[in-house]
């Protein structure tokens, strides 16, 4: 221990100083309450900023789309705010601005959040806006006309962007006709043919008291905050409605290679991955410590080799997307143009690299990075309603926070040769590159990683959407 | 040489009724060697952030030689004399810390955040480069970081849709000879000519404790903290004073019309001025301004654009804040057909119309309470914290300027707001770039606007 120093002594920088006993994790309890009308509530207590955090998980996502209707779980939530009990779209978002309050509501795969988040002084007159936007949203013919001529320009500007591509034939790749692979936005089709009546029917089926969560982090205590909820929520109803199953994801892997041609581009967007893990895999902890190690922090393998070693890109990443079903498994970077080819195979190197015995120095560096830091990620009241958003969602238990760190500290070096092994196969790997096609083309086909497709932006997102020249 | 006396400001609360003042405690030292140091106590979290703030940035960079400052910080990470390559990161991820750096025109930020056990590692690392980083430093490290910005440059500028409309914008928004006038990220050209000898001289220059200020914050005991400090860089010597830039104020004479053709769908049209410096008077108003012209739904220029007329797909606008005078942008885009001079039209219809009236007094008041629930949001993490009070002391000398900072929004009233518009957004006085999709020049601002 380094930290009292001698009267003016020269420090000792023959080696990096240790540190103390690291601290533990001190989180306030998680409580939890009921509604009257049946809807749980979980609240954290955070007392040290005049601020609150309250997400509303609704189990209605875009996995329950019905066929040819892509997109309506993600415009039903978009819609919520545009228009609300007695205000149109226009005062509702005047009354939210004014409050200084910010509210959101998206769709996930199988959950919409809708969030407040604002200071606590107003508190009663924001909870007066969201059980508005939650209960009783408008779903206006005219307000659903233009966010449809939104969302069909946002596909349309979707050609701009070679990360989004990447993203979107990834996904279709992987999972075909599976809900996992389709857009959350929906196509220009799907949009075409919603009604408010669409909406109506999603929002009636699935925002109903028992099929919702309400999740409260901020500076007030169960007895100020139950009260509220209650006038809020209380007195909701609705049947529960079971909804479509899921399907199990597609089994089939067959290594292929996408090539979306992008003239001019300056880089290459490089996609690989495979179906992954689901996300109450045993193997969780596991594969965490392995893909940290992979593609997680900055020193792991894929930065470090792709872009300090050979300077062949900004950063290179890699994740596990963790559904309630097996979602992707995903590396990434943008490289430069001309060593797109270089790149891929320095990709290759290093998913075929993780699945030897990985050094004890380089396990217990990214196990103190995983378990040290974990205490970091409850600092604010959106990232604690968000860790105990996963909590409801997966129904994991109260002290699972307390444990994690034991958990990632017990994966032991044959735990990630093992989950390296399982999920991390080169042969049957998708490779997506969103590039110049002209440029590199011919050099990326002589790696024979895959069986190759060449598509254009127009074969990704069909064709541009006709939109009406404005009002 | 007796040690200079601390400043001890005590009193952190945050209240609640009415008009919440806000005071943050710190405690504040200079060292021998001209190091500034401010610490404070937050014990929410298990954390602390250490965030050490350079006083240059790419506005110290002379022309044939932009990008320098940015890519020095990427240098700094090479290794110095106590640190092999590669450690930096490797022993702050092995004690559970994360750390980044971040450039700007006016001062290179570098910060860490580490679990509260493990403090001194962040104070070694630091004051290991600021005093030996030459120490290790070879060619072959300034040219493995030269690929790696200019790959920075590409993901950033050259393969985003719109990526290079901030770099047409300085170009043409101040003079060739104003430190404004090129990106911080640098010209491919000028990445290639840094030299070894510039870093040896960039950091000879600038890289001196006189020229820094270094807040720790979080979960600290102060006493142990101040002790830590004066212990790591006991062995860093102070250098020559830096020396001090000219502050050229950037003036245009005219509107000047900018076209650029991009890998787009849709055009986008930007409309920015010079405007007065962060935290000069102005500034706060402008920031307002930008919230009544495109802050929500009813915003004068998201309703008329977006949400009435249907005309355009998006629109913002912002106060962009710089030590030597900042920047006030509106960007707008259209909807498929639909052209910028359409566009720039309404835009101007709502510019003379904040010209000629004030803002109502909900409009304002609107603004102002955005304002201050975003400025409560800042606290809530250590690390917005430490880097707001690192802010608050390089341009305004005292690090607890937070009450400051809130008062001069909730000081204006809606004449200000209108006044300020007069002032400084002048129609004889800006940039107007259109970004159209190639080949179609003709989707650009053509017709006179005013």
């Amino acid at each position: 221990m380094l930290l009292v120093p001698v009267l003016r002594a020269q420090p000792d920088r023959s080696a990096p100083p240790g540190a103390g006993p690291p601290p533990a994790l001190r989180l306030p309890p998680i409580q939890h309450y009921s509604l009257s009308s049946g809807t749980k509530v979980v609240l954290l207590e955070r007392h040290s900023v005049p601020i609150v955090q309250i997400n509303l998980l609704v189990r209605a996502g875009t996995s329950m789309d019905p066929a040819g209707k892509g997109g309506l779980a993600s415009i039903t939530a978009a819609m919520l705010t545009e228009g609300a009990g007695p205000r149109g779209a226009l005062e509702f978002s005047d009354a939210v601005d004014y409050l200084g309050a910010q509210v959101a509501a998206s769709a996930h795969l199988y959950t919409t959040t809708v969030a407040l988040h604002m200071p606590l002084s107003k508190l009663d007159s924001g909870l007066v806006l969201l059980a508005d936007l939650v209960r009783r949203p408008k779903f206006l013919a005219s307000e659903l006309a233009r966010v449809r001529t939104e969302r069909l320009t946002t596909i349309l500007q979707m050609r701009d962007d070679p990360d989004i591509l990447a993203s979107l034939i990834f996904r279709r790749t992987l999972y075909g006709e599976h809900p996992y692979g389709a857009p959350s936005l929906g196509n220009a089709a799907s949009l075409a043919s919603m009604t408010v009546d669409d909406l109506r029917g999603f929002h009636g089926a699935y925002f109903i008291p028992a099929n919702t969560t309400i999740i409260v982090v901020g500076d007030i205590t169960g007895a100020e905050i139950m009260p509220k909820l209650e006038s809020a929520f209380g007195e909701w109803n609705g049947n529960v409605v079971s909804p479509p199953p899921v399907p199990p994801v597609p089994q089939k892997r067959e290594k292929t290679l996408v090539f979306v041609d992008k003239p001019g581009s300056a880089q290459s967007v490089i996609t690989i991955g495979r179906i992954g893990a689901a996300r109450l895999t045993d193997d969780y902890y596991a594969i965490v410590v392995m893909n940290a190690l992979l593609g997680g922090p900055f020193t792991s393998r894929l930065n470090m080799n792709l872009r300090e070693a050979h300077g062949y890109s900004y950063g290179a990443s890699s994740e596990f997307d963790f559904l309630p079903l097996p979602g992707p498994f995903v590396a990434t970077a943008s490289v430069q143009t001309d060593v797109t080819d270089k790149a891929l195979t320095e990709f290759v190197n290093e998913l075929r690299g993780i699945l030897k015995p990985v050094p004890d120095a380089d396990l217990e560096r990214v196990k103190n990075y995983l378990a040290l830091g974990y205490p970091g990620e409850f600092q604010s009241v959106a990232q604690i309603a968000s860790q105990l958003g996963e909590l409801a969602i997966y129904g994991l238990p109260d002290d699972y926070f307390n444990g994690y760190i034991g958990r990632i500290r017990a994966v032991t070096q044959s735990d990630v040769e093992r989950v390296a092994r399982k999920y991390i196969n080169t042969d049957d790997l998708v490779f997506i590159i969103v590039g110049d096609r002209k440029e590199i083309a011919e050099r990326v086909t002589a790696l024979n990683l895959a069986p190759a497709k060449f598509l254009s932006v127009e074969d990704v997102l069909g064709p541009a959407p006709v939109l009406e020249g404005g009002k | 040489m007796r040690r200079l006396s601390v400043l001890m400001v005590l009193a952190c609360s945050l209240a609640v009724a009415g008009e919440p003042r806000i005071s943050v405690s710190y405690s504040r030292f200079t060292l021998p060697n001209g190091l500034d140091v401010i610490l404070h106590e937050d014990h929410t979290v298990p954390l602390v952030v250490v965030n050490l703030c350079y006083h240059v940035g790419s506005a110290d960079e002379k022309p044939g030689r932009t990008g320098f400052a940015h890519l020095f910080e990427h240098i700094m990470f090479m290794g110095s004399k106590d640190v092999p390559v590669g450690k930096f990161d490797q022993w702050l991820e092995a004690a559970g810390g994360d750390n980044n750096a971040n450039t700007t025109d006016d001062r290179t930020d570098y910060f860490e955040d580490v679990p509260s056990n493990a403090l001194a590692l962040p104070l070694f690392l630091e004051s290991d480069r600021m005093g030996f980083l030459l120490d290790s430093m070879t060619e072959a490290k300034v040219n493995a970081q030269r690929d790696v910005v200019k790959n920075e440059r590409r993901e950033t500028y050259e393969n985003v849709p719109y990526g290079l409309a901030p770099i047409l914008i300085d170009e043409n928004l101040y003079p060739p000879d104003h430190p404004y006038h090129w990106p911080t990220i640098g010209s491919m050209a000028d990445l290639s000519a840094a030299s070894y000898n510039d870093v040896v001289q960039f950091f000879r220059t600038y890289y001196v404790p006189g020229n820094a200020s270094l807040v720790i914050a979080g979960d600290i005991d102060p006493v142990k903290a101040r002790a830590a400090v004066e212990y790591w860089f006991s062995d860093v010597r102070s250098g020559a004073p830096v020396p001090i830039q000219p502050v050229p104020v950037a003036h245009l004479t005219s509107e000047k019309r900018v076209v650029h053709e991009d890998r787009v769908e849709l055009p986008r049209l930007y409309m920015v001025w010079n405007t007065p410096a962060e935290f000069a008077p102005g500034d706060a108003e402008l920031d307002l301004l930008a919230s009544v012209l495109a802050g929500g739904k009813t915003s004068r220029l998201y309703k008329r654009l977006v949400y009435d007329l249907q005309i355009a797909q998006d629109v913002s606008a912002a106060q962009v804040p710089a030590r030597l005078g900042s920047e006030f942008w509106i960007v707008v885009t259209a909807r498929s057909g639909h052209t910028l001079t359409e566009i720039a039209h309404v835009v101007q219809e709502e510019l003379s119309r904040i010209k000629n009236d004030p803002p109502s007094h909900r409009e304002l008041e609107r603004a102002v309470n955005q304002y201050e629930a975003s400025f409560l949001d800042r606290l809530e993490s250590i690390g917005t914290t430490a880097n707001l009070l690192n802010t608050y002391v390089r341009l305004t000398g005292n690090p607890d300027y937070f009450n400051e900072d809130l008062s001069r929004y909730r000081a204006l009233d809606p004449c200000d707001v209108q006044a300020i518009a007069r002032s400084w957004l002048r129609d004889d006085a800006r940039v107007v770039l259109s970004v159209v999709p190639n080949g179609k020049k003709e989707l650009a601002v053509t017709n006179e606007t005013h």
